[in-house]
C-alpha cells in the first residue's frame, strides 16, 4: 500500500496548491479518493466523524442494483433466444445480455463522467458520487436495443440540464435517471415505445415480438404471462426492472442499511394498491379490470418505487413528506397507466411529476411547524414581563 | 415536584477510556489563563495590564457593553502575558501565580437577608456573574431582568461524559445552598435534571423541580431538556448553570471569596490511566498531564470538552471556563485503502448501517479525529432527524441558517439551540456539513440583526 500511496503523491505533486496543474485537482482528488480514504482531520465542529460517507452510501445502492442488473441482463437474452425458439444455455443468455447492455452502462458512465468532471474542474468543486447510481440506473431502464447514442445523448441532456443547470449535486429538482430516460421518450418514441422494442432484435428479426404486459393490456389483447412470471420476472421490459423478486432483493439492502426510505416504499405501494383496487370495482377497461395485485408486480413499478422514488434529492425531505410523496406516486403511477393508454408505464412520469410537487410538500410541512411555533409563542406572551 | 421524561431520538456512542472515580487534588499549578473565547458573544476590555499583580478575585477584564460584568483572576500572582489574535483581539491573558495566595475578600450578608437584586450585585461583583449562561443564544445573563426558569443538567450524555455526582460528592451541602440562592431570583424554583437510572444525590435535593431524564445523546444537553419541559418562546429569557458553578457560587456566598473550582476527568482511549483532577478553572493543562500516563509516541489531539463539542487546546494550553471534561483521542491522519467500501472497517463507530459496527461497540470503540470521508452536498435525508430528539427540523435550520434567512431561522427554532445540540448532527452526516459552525454563524446574525 505504501508503494501505492508514494507513487499517488508523487503523481498528485502538480496539482497542488500553486501547482501546475491546480485547477484540475478535482480531477485527480476523484481518482485519489477512490483509492484511499483521505488523511483529512477535524478541524471544526465535532472531532470524530462517522465512517459513512457519500461514497459508501452509493456505492450501497449500487450493491442493491446488482441483483436487478444481473438477472436484467440474463433476462434480455432468455428473452431473444426462447422468442427464437432455439435451445440454449445460462451462459449463451447471459453473454447475449452482457453483449448488449456493458456496453450501454459503459457509455452512460463515460458520457456522464465525463460532464460531471468537466463541471467539476470549471466550478472547483470536488467530484460529487452520485453519478455512480444515477449512471447505472440509465442503462437499467432502457429498453434493450436503443442505440447507445441515444444513450449518449440522454446522458448528456439528464447531466446538463436536470442536474448541472441547477446547481449540481443535491440541488436537482427531477431525478437525472427519469430525467434521461423521459428525454428519450419524447426525443424518440418510436425507439422507446411500441411493440417491437422490448426484446432484443426485435426490431430485425420478425419471429420475436416485444410487447409488454402494460402495452398488451392497453392493446385489449390476451396476456400470455403467468403472475408468477410477472413475479419472477420473465417478461419483457426494460432492462432491469422486469424480476419483482431481485428488485426486493435490492429493497431489502437499502432499507436494511437505511440508505433508502421505506416510508416512501410502503406509502407508494400502499397508494398503488388503494387506486387499483378502487379500479378494481370500477372494472371499466382491461386495465381497470387488472388486478391491483398484479399492478404491482408488472411494468416498472416496483423498480421505480424501489430505486427512483427513493432517491433522497429529489424526493420529500421531511419524513412526514415521504409518506405523503410516496403514496401520491402509487396513486398517480396507476391512474396514467389506466386513463393514458399512450403511456403504459406510468410510474415514471408519476415520479417526475412528484419531483416537482416535493417541495411543496415539504413547504406545508415545515410552514406548520413555524406555525405551530408561532402560536405558542402567541399564547406565552402574556407570561412576559 | 418530579417528573419523567423520555427521550427516544439520539445516539449513545460508548468510546473507551471512560474516567475511573478516582480524584486527585492539584491545588496550584504554574499558569491559569483566561480565555475571553470561552464565552459567546464576549468583547473583553482589559482593566490590567502586563506585569501587573493581581490576587484571587481581581477583576481582569470587562464586557464592553455591560461593565457590570467582570470576569476575576483565579490566582494571585502576575498577569504573565496578554496574547492577542487578528485585529488584536485578545485570546488568553496568562496569570503566572505566586505563593502568597493573595485573596479579595468580600462581605457577606445573612442570606436570609438578602433579595434578588442584592445577590445580582453580589455575583456580578465578585466576579461570579459569567457562570450563570441565558438562553436564547448562550450568552451572558442579563442582570437587568427576572429569567422565566433556571435549568441545570446534572447529566453528561456525551461520550465519555463525567460523573456530577462523584465530582459534587463532598459538596452536596454546597449545592444545596446554590439551588436556594438561585431560587430567590425567580419566581418559581429552578429546573434539576436527573439521570433516570442513576440518580445519585440530587434526586434528594429540595426546593426544585426535578425531571428524571431517559434516553441517549443528547439527552443531557439543557437545549433538548428546555424544549422539553418549557420551551423558549419569542422574548423568553432563561438561564443555565453548570452543577458545579452552583457549588462555586455557594462557596462564595459562605466564604466572601470568589471560588473557582473545577473538577476535571481526562479520559479518552490515549490515557491509560484515566481519572478525575481536582483544580481551578484556567488551569495548565500540562501540569496535569504529568500525573497521567499517555503514549508519547502517538500524536494525539487534546479536547476541552467532549469529542463532539469541545474546543481543541494544545498540550500545554489551558483548560477552559466550563468544561469538566478534557478528551484525549488519537489524530486520525492516516489514509485508508478502499476505506469506503460498505462494511469494511468496522471498528469505527458508525449510526449508518452501511456498516457492521455496531457489532463491535460492546466494549467501547478506538475513534480517531479522522474525517472519513470528504464534506459533499446535502444529499441524505432523514438521518439528522433520528438522532435530534427536538420539534425542530434540523436540516431544513441548517439549511435557513446557510441562507442568512432570519424569519426563517426564527420560525424553525434558533431560539430553542445552540451549537452542541448539533453535535451529533455534526458526528453523523453523511455529507461531513459542519453542522455546528453554520448554526454558529447563525447565531451570531441573529445577534447582529435583532440587537
Amino acid at each position: 500500500m505504501k508503494f501505492l500511496r508514494k507513487k499517488l503523491d508523487d503523481l498528485r505533486y502538480p496539482f497542488r496548491k500553486g501547482g501546475k496543474w491546480e485547477k484540475f485537482a478535482p480531477a485527480i482528488n476523484a481518482f485519489d479518493t477512490f483509492l484511499f480514504v483521505p488523511n483529512h482531520t477535524t478541524h471544526k465542529g465535532s472531532h470524530i466523524r462517522d465512517s459513512v460517507d457519500l461514497k459508501r452510501t452509493m456505492s450501497t445502492v449500487i450493491i442493491a442494483l446488482l441483483p436487478a442488473l444481473i438477472y436484467g441482463i440474463y433476462n434480455s437474452g432468455f428473452q431473444h433466444y426462447s422468442q427464437l425458439d432455439i435451445s440454449f444455455t445460462f451462459l449463451d443468455a447471459f453473454i447475449h445480455g452482457s453483449w448488449k447492455i456493458l456496453p450501454m452502462i459503459f457509455v452512460s458512465y463515460f458520457v456522464g463522467l465525463t460532464i460531471e468532471f468537466i463541471f467539476a474542474v470549471y466550478r472547483g468543486h470536488e467530484v460529487n458520487e452520485g453519478y455512480l447510481v444515477t449512471g447505472l440506473l440509465i442503462p437499467m431502464i432502457m429498453p434493450i436495443d436503443i442505440p447507445l447514442w441515444m444513450v449518449a445523448i440522454s446522458v448528456a441532456f439528464s447531466v446538463v440540464i436536470a442536474k448541472e443547470a441547477f446547481g449540481g449535486t443535491g440541488m436537482n429538482i427531477l431525478n437525472p435517471a427519469l430525467t434521461a430516460r423521459a428525454f428519450a421518450f419524447f426525443a424518440y418514441p418510436t425507439y422507446m415505445s411500441g411493440n417491437k422494442v422490448w426484446v432484443s432484435e426485435a426490431t430485425n428479426i420478425d419471429a420475436i415480438s416485444g410487447e409488454t404486459i402494460l402495452g398488451s393490456l392497453a392493446a385489449g389483447e390476451e396476456i400470455k404471462y403467468s403472475v408468477s412470471e410477472m413475479f419472477y420476472g420473465s417478461i419483457p421490459g426494460s432492462i432491469a426492472e422486469t424480476s419483482v423478486l431481485y428488485i426486493l432483493a435490492g429493497a431489502l439492502i437499502l432499507i436494511f442499511t437505511g440508505v433508502g426510505s421505506w416510508r416512501i416504499m410502503l406509502s407508494g405501494i400502499l397508494g398503488a394498491s388503494l387506486v387499483g383496487y378502487l379500479f378494481n370495482l370500477w372494472g371499466a377497461n382491461p386495465l381497470m379490470s387488472f388486478s391491483w395485485l398484479n399492478h404491482l408486480l408488472v411494468g416498472g413499478f416496483a423498480f421505480g418505487i424501489v430505486f427512483m422514488a427513493t432517491d433522497p434529492v429529489t424526493a420529500s425531505q421531511t419524513n412526514k413528506g415521504k409518506w405523503i410523496y410516496g403514496f401520491l406516486i402509487g396513486v398517480f403511477c396507476i391512474l396514467i397507466r389506466v386513463f393514458n393508454p399512450a403511456y403504459p408505464e406510468g410510474v415514471f412520469l408519476a415520479i417526475l411529476l412528484m419531483n416537482v410537487f416535493a417541495p411543496t410538500i415539504d413547504h406545508y410541512i415545515i410552514e406548520a411547524n413555524i406555525k405551530r411555533r408561532r402560536k405558542r409563542w402567541k399564547e406565552s406572551t402574556p407570561k412576559i414581563i | 415536584m418530579t417528573k419523567d421524561i423520555q427521550i427516544s431520538k439520539g445516539a449513545k456512542i460508548n468510546i473507551k477510556g471512560s474516567a475511573e472515580k478516582i480524584l486527585t487534588d492539584i491545588p496550584s499549578v504554574n499558569s491559569y489563563a483566561i480565555k475571553p473565547d470561552n464565552f459567546f458573544n464576549f468583547t473583553p476590555k482589559m482593566l490590567v495590564k502586563e506585569g501587573e499583580e493581581v490576587s484571587i478575585g481581581t477583576p481582569i477584564c470587562f464586557e464592553k457593553n455591560d461593565s457590570r460584568i467582570i470576569l476575576v483572576s483565579p490566582v494571585s500572582g502576575i498577569v504573565n502575558k496578554i496574547t492577542r489574535g487578528d485585529r488584536r483581539k485578545i485570546l488568553e491573558i496568562i496569570i503566572e501565580p505566586d505563593s502568597s495566595n493573595k485573596k479579595i475578600s468580600h462581605k457577606v450578608e445573612k442570606i436570609q437577608s438578602l433579595n434578588p437584586e442584592k445577590i445580582k450585585k453580589f455575583l456580578l461583583k465578585t466576579g461570579s456573574w459569567p457562570f450563570i449562561r441565558q438562553r436564547p443564544f448562550n450568552v451572558f445573563a442579563d442582570p437587568d431582568i427576572t429569567p422565566k426558569s433556571i435549568h441545570i443538567s446534572t447529566i453528561s450524555s456525551a461520550p465519555l461524559g463525567v460523573d456530577y455526582d462523584f465530582i459534587l460528592k463532598n459538596n452536596k451541602e454546597d449545592f444545596q445552598l446554590g439551588i436556594n440562592i438561585l431560587n430567590t431570583l425567580l419566581p418559581g424554583k429552578v429546573n434539576l435534571f436527573v439521570d433516570k437510572d442513576f440518580q445519585g444525590f440530587f434526586s434528594k435535593i429540595k426546593n426544585a423541580n426535578i425531571f428524571r431524564i431517559s434516553g441517549p445523546h443528547p439527552s443531557g444537553n439543557v437545549s433538548v431538556q428546555i424544549q422539553k419541559t418549557n420551551p423558549i418562546n419569542f422574548g423568553d429569557k432563561v438561564w443555565v448553570i453548570r452543577p458545579e458553578d452552583i457549588v462555586n457560587i455557594a462557596i462564595l456566598f459562605s466564604t466572601g471569596i470568589y471560588s473557582c473550582k473545577r473538577t476535571l476527568a481526562i479520559s479518552g482511549s490515549s490515557v491509560s490511566n484515566p481519572q478525575y483532577f481536582k483544580t481551578n478553572i484556567g488551569s495548565n493543562l500540562s501540569s496535569i498531564l504529568k500525573k497521567l500516563n499517555i503514549d508519547p509516541s502517538i500524536q494525539n489531539r487534546y479536547i476541552n470538552g467532549d469529542v463532539f463539542s469541545g474546543i481543541e487546546v494544545q498540550k500545554d494550553g489551558h483548560i477552559d471556563f466550563f468544561n469538566n471534561l478534557v478528551s484525549v483521542i488519537p489524530e486520525g491522519n492516516k489514509y485508508r485503502f478502499f476505506g469506503w467500501v460498505p462494511f469494511f472497517h468496522n471498528k469505527i463507530p458508525s449510526l449508518s448501517r452501511t456498516s457492521f459496527s455496531w457489532l463491535f461497540g460492546r466494549k467501547g470503540y478506538n475513534v480517531d479525529t479522522n474525517l472519513n470521508g470528504e464534506e459533499r452536498a446535502l444529499v441524505v435525508t432523514g438521518e439528522m432527524e433520528k438522532v435530534f430528539p427536538m420539534d425542530i427540523y434540523p436540516m431544513q435550520l441548517i439549511k435557513a441558517c446557510m441562507a442568512g434567512d432570519i424569519e426563517k431561522m426564527e420560525g424553525l427554532g434558533i431560539y430553542e439551540v445552540i451549537p452542541e445540540d448539533f453535535g451529533l448532527i455534526d458526528y453523523s452526516n453523511t455529507s461531513k456539513i459542519e453542522a455546528q459552525e453554520i448554526i454558529k454563524e447563525g447565531i451570531e446574525l441573529m445577534i447582529k440583526e435583532i440587537a
